[in-house]
């Protein structure tokens, strides 16, 4: 019998968590895919249609990638815009190009309905153990959220490291940590760990630092290659910035009612995938006098733009520059930076006339 | 003697410098093409300027760079202040005209709409990913039709009936406008046409959902453009005030910043006889290859930049 090599493209570091919940749950190989590079763009851009969301190109040349590191099987997850459609051609795209591989699509996958992912995953490997997966998902489920915690402090103090890069590298330390990590004792232990050499990086925190916050499509917000790390260089001119999109945060038991209610006078219909987050973060920012807030999604993507004229009501009655990033398969910073640059200098010169 | 502070405004098409004094008048000035190669523009705009300053009474003791080769330039000069060129633009007008609510710019590649209040940026917006309805738009234009761009303004002045042209995009503009001419309009109704197309496509993308409140001021080398400045009037319905300089507004703002910089080291001219290279190559650390430039003065590494990570970082 063939041995299940599977793995899952690319998204932020999350792939530390799958690799445990495929190697110690589903009881196969986990192939870590090579990390997000201008190769991956240049792959995906290539066998994608032009038309399609940067995410997807990402994600098929990624598959192309670890499906040269080796893996045999590919998992696709959901998705609750395009990306829902985006597994079965991902699928057709390889096979086209005569890849033969084993590709396990989760997008009818819900996780209210416990069965039906049981399904996907016997799909994935028919012989495994319900037991393994019922003791290593709660381990993986809190590993994400320790990850996603983390992260937010990270986003929140990097702008005013006393020694550029100390947080990160106690990050990565972290992320060594956990991959060897099977219980939620020893994940508790790593992570209170790093969160205390974390709190020992010293920090030069102006009185009053500037507070942007960041909002916008799901992957395109979340994987820093595809954004051009515009937290990271934001952040470094001495920028405290907030996101609260990760995967934590988007698998809590919604609760969208509460935040349509909240937004009604800027949207009164739910307009899908993450849009609606997107403008309940907005207005909460705004609403606790955020210095600016930054809205993030890829080129062409429909619920992130029928959010903007909801995003520029807020900005207009709240009185909080918000700029409007749109990123495809260019490369070149120079843009970006001219923009983060401009943003910054109008931060501090609206603060200097207050 | 007294101080003096130079500015550059490096832009895509063209090259703008400036020297001002401490009240910030005008000394010195140039403009001329980038030509694809800004460090050679750079060095023919200081020959130009180091002889129109005089130098027995003045002595420039800092630079600012701005536009899309700042840093290669800033590095050249060793400049007091790098900045980006949406708030060097605002800080140059603000400095002309301190009641100004809205600067639209059109340049060679790109085009912003700044919205100022009381002295302050309040919001900006920058045309992304395309660049229709800029200058290169309508240079290409002016080849096509067989006309010179810096005529383009008085040949649109004259038109009655202006041709309506597509204003989404570069492409579709184009064609509408080779068919147009096809079937029989006149030049200067397409002329015409094409500067409301460039009006119609930044209030569309550009200016989308910003609250346009005069006064307006027109910059950027578009803003030469007279057929463009009357097509603002009639789609904003406000006057629109064109500077005499407002080509050199860029290069006055970084001046201006520079001067406020405080950071003063006594500039030399002679710059313009360093052989100044530059070399770019691909970091091979990793599936990335992140393009790294080095700069040299006369062979030796003064600057590198384009890494993404520690692993491609090229030190000096």
């Amino acid at each position: 019998m063939q041995k299940y090599k599977v793995s899952f493209p690319h998204i932020a570091n999350y792939w530390v968590p799958m690799k445990i919940l495929f190697s110690e749950g589903l009881d196969v190989e986990y192939v870590v895919p090579p990390p997000i590079t201008k190769r991956t763009l240049d792959l995906g851009s290539r066998y994608s249609p032009d038309y399609v969301c940067a995410p997807f190109k990402y994600c098929l040349g990624n598959y192309i990638e670890t499906m040269e590191a080796g893996a045999n099987t590919l998992v696709q997850a959901g998705g609750v815009c395009r990306l829902g459609y985006y597994g079965e051609l991902h699928e057709q795209i390889l096979r086209d190009l005569g890849y033969e591989v084993r590709f396990v699509n989760m997008a009818r996958a819900r996780f209210s309905k416990p069965l039906i992912i049981y399904n996907h995953f016997r799909e994935i490997n028919p012989h495994m153990s319900v037991k393994r997966i019922a003791r290593i998902l709660p381990v993986v489920l809190k590993m994400v959220e320790c990850m996603d915690e983390i992260e937010d402090y990270m986003r929140k103090n990097i702008g005013f490291e006393v020694q550029n890069g100390s947080l990160a590298a106690v990050y990565e330390e972290f992320l060594t940590d956990i991959s060897q990590v099977r219980t939620k004792r020893e994940l508790r232990r790593a992570y209170n760990r790093c969160k205390k050499r974390l709190r020992r990086v010293p920090l030069n925190v102006p009185q009053h630092p500037l507070r942007v916050g960041i909002v916008g499509e799901y992957y395109t917000i979340m994987e820093p290659f595809s954004n051009h790390y515009i937290e990271r260089e934001l952040a470094r001119m001495g920028v405290i910035i907030d996101r609260w999109m990760n995967i934590t945060n988007s698998l809590r038991p919604s609760r969208k009612r509460d935040i349509r209610n909240r937004i009604k006078p800027y949207a009164k219909y739910h307009m899908g995938a993450t849009s609606m987050y997107t403008i309940g973060k907005a207005l909460e920012f705004a609403k606790r006098k955020y210095d600016g807030i930054i809205h993030v999604k890829s080129f062409g993507c429909t619920p992130e733009m029928d959010a903007m004229p909801a995003l520029q009501n807020i900005s207009s009655d709240h009185k909080i520059p918000i700029l409007y990033f749109s990123f495809d398969t260019q490369t070149s910073d120079t843009g970006i930076q001219t923009r983060l640059e401009a943003f910054y200098d109008m931060m501090i010169m609206r603060n200097e006339a207050k | 003697m007294r101080k003096a502070y130079l500015g550059i405004d490096i832009g895509s098409i063209s090259t703008k410098g400036v020297i001002i004094d401490e009240d910030q008048a005008l000394l010195a000035h140039d403009y001329l093409g980038t030509e694809g190669n800004p460090i050679g523009a750079v060095k023919r705009l200081l020959a130009s300027i180091d002889e129109q300053l005089d130098h027995a009474r003045y002595k420039v003791v800092a630079v600012g760079t701005t536009g899309s080769a700042r840093k290669l330039i800033g590095a050249m000069n060793g400049a007091a202040m790098v900045k980006n060129e949406i708030t060097a633009h605002a800080i140059g007008t603000v400095s002309l005209y301190p009641d100004v609510k809205t600067i639209l710019e059109i340049g060679g590649q790109d085009s912003k709409i700044i919205l100022i209040d009381n002295g302050v940026v309040v919001d900006y917006a920058m045309n992304t990913l395309c660049a229709s309805g800029t200058g290169a738009f309508l240079s290409s234009q002016a080849h096509r039709l067989g006309v010179k761009v810096d005529r383009f303004g008085e040949i649109a002045l004259r038109s009655k009936s202006p041709t309506r042209i597509a204003a989404r995009c570069t492409v579709f503009a184009e064609s509408d406008l080779i068919h147009k001419a096809q079937i029989g309009h006149s030049q200067e109704d397409i002329i015409a046409g094409l500067c409301r197309s460039v009006v119609s496509n930044y209030l569309n993308n550009v200016g989308k959902g910003k609250a346009i409140r005069p006064p307006l001021v027109f910059q950027g080398g578009v803003s030469k453009n007279v057929g463009v400045v009357r097509a603002f009037e009639e789609a904003t319905g406000y006057p629109v005030t064109v500077d005499a300089n407002s080509h050199l507004i860029g290069a006055l703002g970084t001046a201006i910043l520079a001067k406020k910089s405080k950071s003063e080291t006594p500039f030399s001219f002679q710059i313009t006889d360093i052989n100044f290279t530059t070399k770019g190559m691909e970091c091979q650390q990793c599936s990335n290859h992140c393009e790294v430039i080095c700069i040299y003065r006369d062979n030796e590494l003064v600057d590198a930049w384009g890494n993404r990570c520690e692993r491609g970082a090229v030190r000096p």
